[in-house]
């Protein structure tokens, strides 16, 4: 397949990210859809790197350039696990206080 | 390589020692204690004396230029343990979870400092902003604290998705995650060839999500929200120390890429340093609040220190970025411990208080001179340099004249505390003051006047 569908498919999911962080008004949701954004990158980065993988393979039988992507990907997936954690852990504690997830609630320091 | 794994062991020898010990004394000075070590290992590999030697495959370059940041990091985090470290102790009960994970927020800087290649700025940049979400949540009562917290960690995590964005369309361009370096862009683009549409949208991306790490208009509205709502001690490590690691990354990043865009390259970079000059320095003019109006003044601080990736490349900016990080952190730590030594953060909650608190009053006035850019203090010279550096790249008259004239403006409301201090009268409500710190303020404000009369007693050690 074309390496063009990959990335418009990746393209649209992370749009429907951002524009789900733009326009929900839950934080959990807002959350899902940050980690929509972040799933987005880890499949385009796989999908470039088979590409690039594919390319050097052609040159070089047993070339192993373009699988740092897939390395990446490791750790995107780590670092958004531990934002996971964070994120979470700040929500409930805004929930014991306020009793609601609702972002509008973000508006007391608007002065 | 010394300051990344001893600050992170540091990290959970801080977290163990809350185990054994809840004496708020001790633990504060246990960390006083590390973050001397930190500077001791960091200094020993500057001089080559001692260095775990770690194969990282090109991934972390340690140089002098980075190891020497690091040290004007750290030293700013010992400045600012000694004089807000009881006040960390005050904040909530998990007293050394708030050190340790400091610790690993400046394991984050000696990444940002040596990283070579966007795999390790990712994990850098997230390294020093995961422990400040914590951070900046850490008053759990506070609804104004909870609210900065999720903000922060929401629009923090929105713009790490945008900066992933982006280094995947630029690996998608180059095959690789080095940073493209001029010579080294030869092999994608030639000079006359138009750059891969990929490549550009990935650059252009990954500027904006760096512009918000910094604060740095348009993408600063975070910034006043967030500094006002978490706890102030922790406000002074975030705009200070956390800002110029930021900072050292987004040169460092940009360094030698800026190429790739050609012209459009000052278009972009103009635009950042003049919003991000007016809106700091024309918002902080109507804050009533001090600790509001010190949030907008960090915004119009990285203003001028964009300046020094305006001049990519030459060398008084390449200094001047050092100078600012280190000027601007010291005269921003002590203004931030005296405020949070007062119970009224408003401008009206500092009248009188050089009758009350002569000591205060002075360190707070020479800190504010100094982040004025007023001569004989740190920041003059930290703003000559990075000016200067613009001025040699060339093109850049008319941005150098609006940010001497932003940089007027700053001096009337940075003055309006200075006057509140000395010319009104008042009762300023403080908390307990000890006889160590004022001492130690009268020192920093020493350090900031050396450094103005003398900015080569720092600098000099850059190239020995």
């Amino acid at each position: 397949m074309p390496i063009q569908y990959y990335i418009y498919l990746c393209l649209a999911l992370f749009s429907i990210g951002i524009v789900g962080v733009l326009t929900r008004r839950n934080a959990i949701i807002v959350f899902m859809c940050i980690e929509l954004m972040l799933n987005a990158v880890n499949l385009l980065l796989v999908a470039f790197s088979k590409v690039h993988n594919t390319a050097a393979l052609a040159a070089d039988k047993t070339s192993m350039l373009g699988i740092e992507a897939q390395l990446f990907v490791f750790f995107i997936m780590v670092v958004a696990a531990a934002e996971v954690s964070v994120g979470l852990a700040i929500i409930v504690m805004m929930y014991r206080n306020v009793h609601s997830v609702d972002i509008n609630f973000l508006n007391r320091l608007k002065n | 390589m010394n300051a990344i794994i001893v600050s992170a062991l540091l990290g959970v020898v801080m977290m163990f020692s809350g185990i054994f010990t809840t004496n708020k004394t001790i633990i504060k000075n246990i960390a006083t204690a590390g973050v001397l070590f930190l500077l001791a290992a960091n200094l020993m590999e500057m001089n080559n004396l001692f260095s775990f030697n770690i194969n990282t495959h090109d991934l972390i370059v340690t140089q002098r230029y980075g190891l020497f940041f690091n040290c004007i990091a750290y030293g700013a985090t010992f400045i600012y343990l000694v004089l807000s470290g009881t006040d960390i102790t005050e904040v909530g009960v998990n007293v050394a979870e708030y050190f340790a994970l400091i610790f690993f927020v400046l394991c984050g800087v000696a990444i940002l400092s040596s990283f070579n290649g966007l795999l390790m700025l990712f994990i850098g940049v997230e390294i020093l902003s995961i422990p400040l979400y914590i951070l900046t949540g850490s008053d759990k009562r506070n609804l104004k604290s909870n609210e900065a917290s999720l903000k922060y960690f929401l629009m923090g995590s929105f713009s790490t998705g945008v900066m992933l964005m982006g280094i995947a369309l630029m690996y998608g361009a180059t095959g690789n995650f080095g940073m493209v370096h001029s010579n080294g862009l030869r092999g994608v683009v030639s000079a006359t060839q138009q750059p891969p549409f990929l490549l550009v949208a990935g650059i252009v991306l990954l500027f904006a999500s760096m512009s918000f790490k910094v604060s740095a208009a348009p993408f600063h509205f975070w910034t006043p929200d967030v500094y006002d709502g978490a706890p102030s001690v922790f406000t002074s490590f975030m705009s200070t120390i956390v800002k110029a690691a930021g900072m050292l990354a987004f040169i460092r990043v940009f360094e030698n890429q800026y190429t790739i865009l050609g012209p459009t390259w000052h278009i972009i970079v103009d635009f950042a340093i003049v919003t991000t000059l007016l809106v700091g320095n024309i918002t902080a003019v109507f804050q009533q609040s001090v600790k509001r109006m010190l949030a907008y003044s960090s915004i119009a601080q990285a203003g001028f220190m964009l300046f020094a990736l305006y001049a990519n490349n030459t060398e008084i900016a390449k200094e001047g970025i050092l100078l600012y990080a280190a000027a601007y952190s010291s005269a921003t730590i002590s203004i931030f411990a005296v405020l949070i030594k007062l119970q009224d953060y408003t401008l009206d909650g500092f009248n009188g208080l050089a009758k009350k608190e002569p000591v205060l009053a002075f360190a707070a006035t020479v800190s504010l001179l100094s982040l004025s850019g007023i001569p004989l203090t740190a920041g003059f010279f930290a703003k000559y340099y990075v000016l200067a550096g613009a001025l040699q790249a060339g093109g850049a008259l008319w941005l150098i004249i609006v940010a001497v004239l932003l940089a007027a403006v700053s001096v009337y409301y940075y003055f309006r505390v200075i006057q509140a201090m000395y010319f009104k009268e008042g009762d300023p409500q403080t908390l307990p003051i000890s006889g160590g710190f004022k001492a130690a303020l009268i020192v920093v404000a020493a350090f900031i006047v050396i450094l103005g009369v003398w900015p080569s007693a720092l600098l000099s050690w850059l190239y020995f």
